[in-house]
């Protein structure tokens, strides 16, 4: 057992419990969008991809990183687009709406 | 080591801030915009950051990946949302595949020089990130219907896949001891992937909100590892938001349909109860024309209507939208009832109707649907079954009994549309068809919703 894990679990315990608290807090009315935006913050992991596909290492390190990149990308991309487009559709009653 | 080396932790803390606020503002429709930028903003800055690590010495593929993820994301963000459920699937299985790979290639570089502890994390992380991938690939088949949405199962299925992941286990525990047995390694993942596969593909269509919620939290939970295995707490911190996050909903999701988690994987629902429908061949329903039923609606005061699954199949949520101009303007109260499983992911109901322009203050949730159902003049269901089924409150040999229901039966009057009688996920006949309040309207939803509002427009179409 390392220090440097020991501090990571307390990082993770805390993290777990403010996720827990905001997440708890989202309407049901947006789930969908909810799901979306956790992926795209998931995608965070491309942050190691890049550093595992372009620091010195074997060949083998390179391509499985590039493909992490490749693949965590996608996903921070394409999950803050789609988000940004299901949480702008969400508009309350009243004047002003107007057909598009 | 000067305060410049810390820079870059300056900034993925600055990072996981905004994380934590981007999701607090995604409480409500009005501050989530704001919520998504901030997400942005913070990612934009980690990924910046780790560009000037000292550590990388090429870069060429780092950009060529970059553009290859970016050409694969912008239309998979760019989807209609009734494909919306399949496509967060596939960034379930692209994130698993991110994480497991970062795992496989940290392991490599890392033998034989290798701690006790640190085979552990990385042969968990390797096992979730590798059946989270292949699970979401058959999750994502299932709802872009290339594999069969029902429940594929066979005798002892369930003991061939917990043996096939005790494999998994066994070679991670062989690792831990021996981490250089590089063959034992491959097999894992092979194996791990291979579980995936056998977890999925005997859940129904139904289960999907339940197995989506599941697998995002799975995911979550592997960044997490990751960040563990790499030391990096950024991927700790935002690993562990999406594991709550999709731990939170595969709750919600479990409690709305009065199941448990080990139900849901390991129940393959709907086989047992198909040998209870002969039993109400002698029962009649009511049914009507959508000339009738607009006559009904045109004397409410209050409608309340029912989304399903069957209004995204149908793609009927636009014309759904017309009905509800139509009988506003006609000064009627209308709101949608919305059920928590209603749909394949959670809050799908929402995001369909909200894509075709229904404001979202007319969508409510189960429980103050509930209080009002037994003063609203007409229920419509468009598209749901046993959300719907009174079957859940009262009958014990029911395999629903006990899931919380929308009441649609206390309304004044019931409306059904509907294909034809056949019955729902569980293969449950509904006894609300057979009421004598209850009147069915059969034909496809889109078409029928089409019908009722050129009734009620005096077939003056504008």
């Amino acid at each position: 057992m390392t220090s440097e894990m020991i501090s990571n679990l307390y990082v993770f315990v805390l993290a777990g419990f403010v996720g827990f608290e905001v997440i708890r807090r989202v309407s049901p009315l947006l789930h969908t969008p909810l799901m979306a935006l956790t992926n795209a913050l998931d995608a965070i992991v491309v942050v190691a991809a890049i550093i595992i596909a372009g620091r010195r290492g074997t060949a083998l390190s390179a391509i499985l990183g590039s493909i992490a990149v490749a693949a965590a990308f996608s996903n921070m991309v394409g999950g803050f687009l789609i988000t940004d487009r299901m949480v702008r559709m969400f508009k309350l009653s009243g004047r002003g709406r107007q057909k598009p | 080591m000067t305060a410049a080396q810390y820079l870059p932790d300056f900034a993925y803390i600055v990072a996981i801030a905004l994380f934590i606020l981007s999701l607090s503002w995604l409480s409500s429709p009005a501050t989530a915009r704001r919520g998504v930028l901030a997400g942005e903003i913070g990612a934009a800055l980690a990924v910046i950051t780790t560009f000037f690590n000292p550590e990388l010495v090429q870069f060429k593929w780092i950009v060529i990946a970059l553009a290859g993820g970016a050409a694969i994301g912008i239309p998979l963000g760019m989807v209609p949302m009734t494909a919306v459920p399949q496509r967060t699937a596939m960034s379930h299985a692209f994130g698993a595949l991110a994480a497991a790979l970062i795992g496989i290639s940290e392991y490599y570089i890392q033998i034989p020089n290798i701690s006790k502890f640190e085979m552990m994390e990385i042969a968990l992380e390797v096992i979730i990130g590798s059946l989270s991938f292949t699970g979401s690939l058959v999750a994502a088949g299932k709802l872009q219907e290339l594999l069969p949405q029902r429940p594929i199962v066979y005798r002892g299925q369930n003991y061939v896949s917990l043996s096939v992941l005790g494999l998994a286990g066994a070679l991670a525990l062989i690792l831990i001891f021996h981490p250089a047995h590089t063959v034992c390694f491959l097999f894992m993942v092979v194996i791990s992937l291979v579980f995936g596969v056998l977890l999925v593909t005997p859940i129904g269509g139904a289960d999907m909100p339940t197995v989506i919620s599941l697998l995002n939290s799975y995911v979550g939970f592997t960044a997490a590892l990751l960040g563990f295995v790499l030391n990096a707490k950024v991927l700790v911190v935002a690993g562990a938001l999406d594991g709550a996050s999709g731990f939170i909903l595969s709750v919600i999701m479990c409690r709305a349909m009065n199941r448990s988690f080990t139900n849901v994987m390991f129940g393959a629902f709907g086989q047992l109860q198909v040998s209870t429908a002969g039993a109400t061949e002698e029962r009649t329903v009511r049914s009507a024309t959508p000339e009738e039923a607009a006559s009904i609606l045109e004397a409410a005061n209050s409608v309340m209507i029912v989304p399903g699954y069957g209004m995204a199949v149908a793609q009927a949520q636009h014309k759904v939208r017309e009905f509800y101009d139509v009988l506003t303007k006609r000064g009627i109260d209308v709101r949608f009832a919305i059920h928590p499983v209603a749909g394949r992911m959670p809050g799908h109901m929402n995001v369909l109707l909200a894509e075709a322009d229904v404001p979202y203050d007319r969508l409510i949730e189960m429980e103050d649907a509930n209080s009002e159902f037994p003063q609203v003049d007409v229920a419509l269901v468009i598209g749901a079954n046993d959300v719907t089924n009174p079957a859940a409150r009262h009958d014990k040999s029911s395999p629903i009994y006990g899931m919380p229901i929308l009441e649609v039966d206390k309304a004044r009057t019931v409306m059904v549309i509907k294909r034809g009688m056949s019955p729902g996920f569980a293969g449950i006949e509904n006894e609300l068809y057979y009421l004598d309040k209850t009147l069915m309207i059969f034909g496809d939803a889109k078409g029928v919703v089409g019908s009722l509002v050129r009734e009620l427009t005096g077939g003056h179409e504008h």
